[in-house]
């Protein structure tokens, strides 16, 4: 043993030695890459992100050059630093955290100091900041909407933050991601892919030519340019006509399923959230809590969507035979639908409606009979109301719709599994749902689904799922926006219930909605909406909505336009739409008493009741 | 005089492969300094230098083989001496570098006396304890043994230097070899393993192993009064050893002494603070693959990344330039040189020279295995320089005297006996 020792132990840890040398040089290196090794430099070469134009190729999105002020903690030199933060605008409180930061990202390698200082600041820095060792500056752009309309839809870009850097390999610190709308869903083709140049470096981190000879440098990918189906002009038309109103219009051709217009109210400008007052501007959005500018109403807004559901109801029971467009039932200003209880219709006592006068009229009592009997049909309610479920699912309800834009709600369309939580042990039957009949009750919708449904009568029972995005240059878009989706309901049944939309314009409840020349068919709605003050519920005034397409024969335009606590939809929702079909199909308005009538429209006192903090009254 | 050369009973192999890895020594020296290159005449110098260095180690290496034999034997004691002095006159004349008082300053050279402590106190003790009233199994020449290297040791602590500090306590190897009873060896096997075990876990687990351990043996041993006796003596020193490491490790030591610690330990990863040289290491290993990047390509090296890298991290120059197969190629090249000096030791017939022999493989052994282990990322930062191919005249020189001194000593092997 003593005489082995020394050669023991030499050997063994030779081999010892050799061993790990193998683990480091040759089996465990990944984590050991180019990108943390100190002596290499990676420069990226960003492409210019993508144009966005609109669906008649008017630039509605480009690019502004701005700078980041870069820094090496090691090299810095600060003498001066109160002339430092007055030339960057900035106190010493941020200063210190900044260098702070810096620091703990690494004191050798560059890092963003301050970043997107415009064209103007920059021209004075530069004059400066050759006194400032340490600190340099990098060339990047912004983007730069032109028009100040549609932030909702095109969304914008910030810098990713630290969860963004440490969960996708692609982006490093202060870098920018689109953040919301188009900007985000459509991020990695407007981007484009950045390049990466490596270069060799000392250890006073400067470098002395390219790394290897740049075998390991990429070239970047241009970015691709989006063609948005949105129609400027009507976009910008719509929000003129959502002057100091809340809620949103949606504009649908319903043979593609583009989506023409997307008006959200009250909207901001989408210049805003760009450059370096984006968090300043993005806090004072977000803090405005009546209009809650940053909350989309149309993709976001789950609402009941009140008579316009009548549409699919009546639809679902023509295809289950139920009813026939003649079958007649009478109305005495409501009726009742189960012993005592009674809902009220605004019919004159003794009518008696058949499915068209229904429909124009918009009688509650024929929809609730003809839902409970379509439920009842049914050995029971359970089957009846999934089989109903099944049908109304169909029209892209109950679910998220699939376009093309991060925001959305699924709405909700019950089934029996629903009631079976709130009424346990089969205690509902047909009657407990009845609401549904007449879209209140248990249903939501957002808008964007009423503005699908629209389109789908459109298009006598199938629609395209909508979306924002026309063209990518060199790329065709998703397979699922060129498929249509069919409704469970036969062509002929919608014949019949169009005629009964026709006639809402006619001679129904829409009648200040009529336009020279354009058959418009569509259909109003009313929802009822309460609010919580001081943990007392509190009922509202009703929603206005209002669903339609133009022409009645080869629809170019479907549209839901909602108009928070309007009232009915006759007042604002329909004659809204009707000007936004007018826009669209005329490109000229001729009813200009209806146009003034609508832009003068404020409903501002409405908004603020509920923080009034005394009692008021609604649905005047 | 003349008769003491034996050209031909030199250990030839041994010289050529420390030739080999000093002219190694030289490239990767050269090729660790280039970046320099760029800034300064001043750094340029270390490679020049270094070629002075080992002109001057060629003639050290002559003036040696052409000494009577006898001069070793007669003037080891004047020479431990003086040494000693040197390594007490730094407390006068010294000049601090980097924390460590222990170099001396002539000009534009600095000289480092503890890298010559170490032949010289080989030689002390292959003189003391080849002497024929010496016997290591005594308590008295235990005793004078451990004074020959305690006195470096308690000097270079105050410097101080914990690489030369672990050179000196390396002679316990020798000692062993030689015949020092096994209890010393126990005890020091005993406490390092300890001393991690404390540190890794904590001193209270440690504890209750030991306390279990102890009770299992006293179960065993039951009937035997001599060994509850000795287990009781090793319980007692092991728990002390436990508690006092604890309180060293928490009281003493400094947040960096912990730190470097822990960065081997896995205990804690830090790539910027004491971990960095570590890391950086590490990276300049995994550039450099199986083949490596070719002489004075590595990117690493150029960058002048890894701090000390032509000193005590001159390895990973190898690593990263030459690859694994350049980096184990020197593993090698010490592997056969250290094995074929301990093989000519065991030959050895005369105390002296086998002492001093033994000697020459544990200095050699330790400084590799504590600066590869080190570069390597396996054993915790200790400044201490890779033999024969770091930069560093004192180092180069005081290699290569202990080197020469074995040659000497191994040619005379049979002429003598």
């Amino acid at each position: 043993m003593k005489n082995k020792l020394l050669p023991f132990l030499i050997i063994i840890s030779s081999l010892i030695f050799i061993t790990r040398l193998f683990w480091i040089q040759i089996i465990n290196i990944k984590d050991v890459n180019l990108s943390n090794k100190n002596s290499v430099e990676k420069v990226y070469i960003y492409p210019e992100r993508g144009y966005i134009f609109d669906r008649e190729n008017k630039l509605i999105v480009g690019n502004d050059p701005f700078y980041d002020l870069m820094i090496v903690p090691s090299q810095i030199n600060l003498i001066d630093t109160l002339e430092f933060c007055t030339m960057l605008k900035i106190d010493k409180k941020v200063l210190l955290d900044k260098l702070k930061k810096a620091k703990n990202y690494s004191t050798i390698k560059p890092s963003v100091f301050l970043s997107q200082i415009s064209k103007k600041d920059y021209a004075l820095i530069q004059e400066k900041l050759w006194k400032y060792k340490g600190f340099s500056v990098r060339k990047k752009s912004n983007r730069n909407y032109i028009l100040n309309s549609a932030s909702n839809i095109l969304g914008y870009i910030s810098e990713v933050n630290d969860y963004e850097v440490n969960d996708n390999s692609y982006y490093e610190s202060g870098e920018l991601i689109g953040r919301q709308g188009i900007e985000k869903s459509y991020e990695n083709k407007l981007r484009g892919t950045k390049g990466v140049s490596y270069f060799q470096k000392d250890n006073f981190n400067r470098i002395t030519g390219p790394y290897k000879e740049g075998i390991y440098d990429t070239l970047f990918q241009k970015a691709k340019n989006i063609t948005l189906t949105i129609d400027f002009n009507l976009q910008v038309y719509g929000d003129s006509l959502m002057a100091n109103k809340f809620g949103s219009i949606i504009a649908i051709e319903p043979e593609s399923g583009e989506i023409l217009s997307l008006v959200n109210a009250p909207s901001f400008d989408p210049n805003l959230l760009i450059g370096r007052d984006r968090s300043k501007n993005y806090l004072k959005l977000k803090n405005d809590t009546i209009g809650k500018p940053l909350f989309d109403r149309g993709l976001q807004g789950m609402y009941p969507p009140g008579s316009t559901f009548k549409l699919i109801n009546g639809l679902i029971a023509l295809e289950e035979n139920v009813i026939n467009p003649q079958t007649k039932i009478a109305c005495n200003e409501g009726h009742f639908y189960s012993k005592n209880r009674f809902m009220k219709c605004h019919c004159k006592a003794g009518t008696i409606n058949d499915l068209n006068s229904a429909i124009y009229t918009s009688c509650n009592t024929y929809f609730a009979t003809i839902y409970k009997e379509t439920l009842e049909k049914f050995n029971n309610s359970n089957i009846g109301i999934n089989k109903w479920n099944e049908h109304v699912i169909k029209f892209g309800l109950g679910n998220y719709l699939g376009y093309d834009h991060p925001l959305g709600q699924p709405g909700l369309i019950p089934d029996s599994k629903y009631y079976d939580i709130w009424y346990p042990k089969n205690q509902w039957r047909a009657v407990t749902t009845i609401s549904n009949g007449i879209g209140q009750g248990e249903i939501l919708t957002t808008p964007i689904q009423l503005a699908n449904i629209a389109a789908t009568i459109a298009n006598r029972g199938w629609y395209i799922t909508p979306h924002f995005v026309k063209k990518i240059t060199n790329d065709s878009i998703e397979l699922k926006y060129r498929q249509k989706k069919h409704t469970t309901i036969k062509k002929k049944h919608y014949e019949d219930i169009i005629q009964g939309m026709y006639d809402v314009i006619e001679k129904g409840t829409a009648q200040n909605s009529k336009i020279k020349d354009i058959k418009i068919v569509g259909k109003t709605g009313t929802a009822e909406n309460f609010i919580k003050i001081n943990g007392n519920r509190k009922q509202l005034t009703d929603h206005s909505i209002f669903i339609g397409f133009a022409p009645k024969d080869n629809p170019k335009i479907a549209i839901a336009v909602f108009i928070e606590n309007g009232y009915w939809g006759t007042r604002w929702a329909a004659p809204i739409a009707s000007l936004m079909i007018e826009k669209y199909l005329n490109k000229k308005i001729e009813r200009k008493y209806l146009e003034k009538y609508i832009l003068n429209g404020n409903l501002m006192e409405e908004y603020l009741k509920p923080y009034s903090k005394t009692n008021f009254k609604i649905n005047e | 005089m003349n008769n003491d050369i034996n050209i031909k009973k030199i250990d030839w192999t041994s010289l050529v492969i420390i030739f080999v890895l000093i002219l190694l020594g030289l490239g990767n020296i050269y090729s660790s300094s280039q970046a320099y290159l760029l800034d300064s005449i001043f750094i340029i110098n270390s490679f020049s230098k270094q070629l002075l260095f080992v002109f001057a180690s060629i003639i050290i290496f002559l003036f040696i083989q052409i000494l009577p034999y006898s001069f070793f034997t007669k003037y080891s004691s004047i020479l431990y001496l003086l040494s000693v002095i040197s390594l007490i006159g730094l407390f006068v004349f010294g000049r601090e570098i980097n924390g460590s008082l222990s170099w001396y300053q002539f000009g534009g050279f600095s000289f480092q006396p503890s890298e010559f402590t170490k032949p010289l106190t080989a030689l002390a003790l292959a003189k003391y304890l080849s002497d024929i009233n010496s016997n290591i199994k005594t308590i008295k020449t235990q005793f004078y043994s451990f004074l020959i290297i305690f006195i470096p040791i308690i000097l270079i602590i105050l410097q101080p230097d914990p690489g030369t500090i672990i050179v000196f306590l390396s002679f316990f190897l020798v000692f062993y070899k030689i015949g020092l009873p096994s209890i010393y060896m126990n005890f020091f096997i005993g406490f390092i393993i300890l001393f991690f075990a404390t540190i890794l876990l904590s001193p209270n687990y440690v504890m209750i192993f030991l306390a279990a351990l102890t009770l299992f043996l006293l179960y065993i041993f039951k009937k035997k009064y001599h060994n509850i006796k000795k287990i009781l003596i090793y319980l007692t020193v092991f728990s002390l050893f436990v508690y006092s490491v604890d309180f060293i490790f928490n009281n003493v030591f400094e947040q960096r002494h912990r730190d470097r610690f822990n960065i081997v330990m896995g205990l804690k990863e830090d790539y910027k603070g004491s971990g960095y040289n570590t890391n950086q290491s590490r990276i300049a290993f995994a550039s450099g693959g199986m083949f490596g990047e070719g002489f004075l390509k590595g990117s690493q090296t150029r960058g002048n990344f890894v701090p000390e890298q032509h000193t005590d991290y001159i390895f990973s120059t190898v690593g990263e330039e030459w690859g694994f197969l350049g980096a184990s190629s020197i593993i090698i090249l010490f592997t056969i040189l250290m094995l074929r000096i301990s093989k000519r030791a065991e030959l050895q017939r005369n105390l002296f020279s086998k002492i001093y022999s033994y000697s020459t493989v544990t200095i050699i052994f330790t400084h590799f295995f504590i600066n590869i282990g080190m570069v390597i990322g396996l054993v915790p930062t200790i400044g201490i320089p890779l033999p024969f191919l770091s930069y560093g005249g004192s180092s180069l020189m005081a290699f290569v005297l202990l080197f020469s001194i074995y040659v000497k000593l191994d040619s005379q092997r049979t002429s003598k006996w």
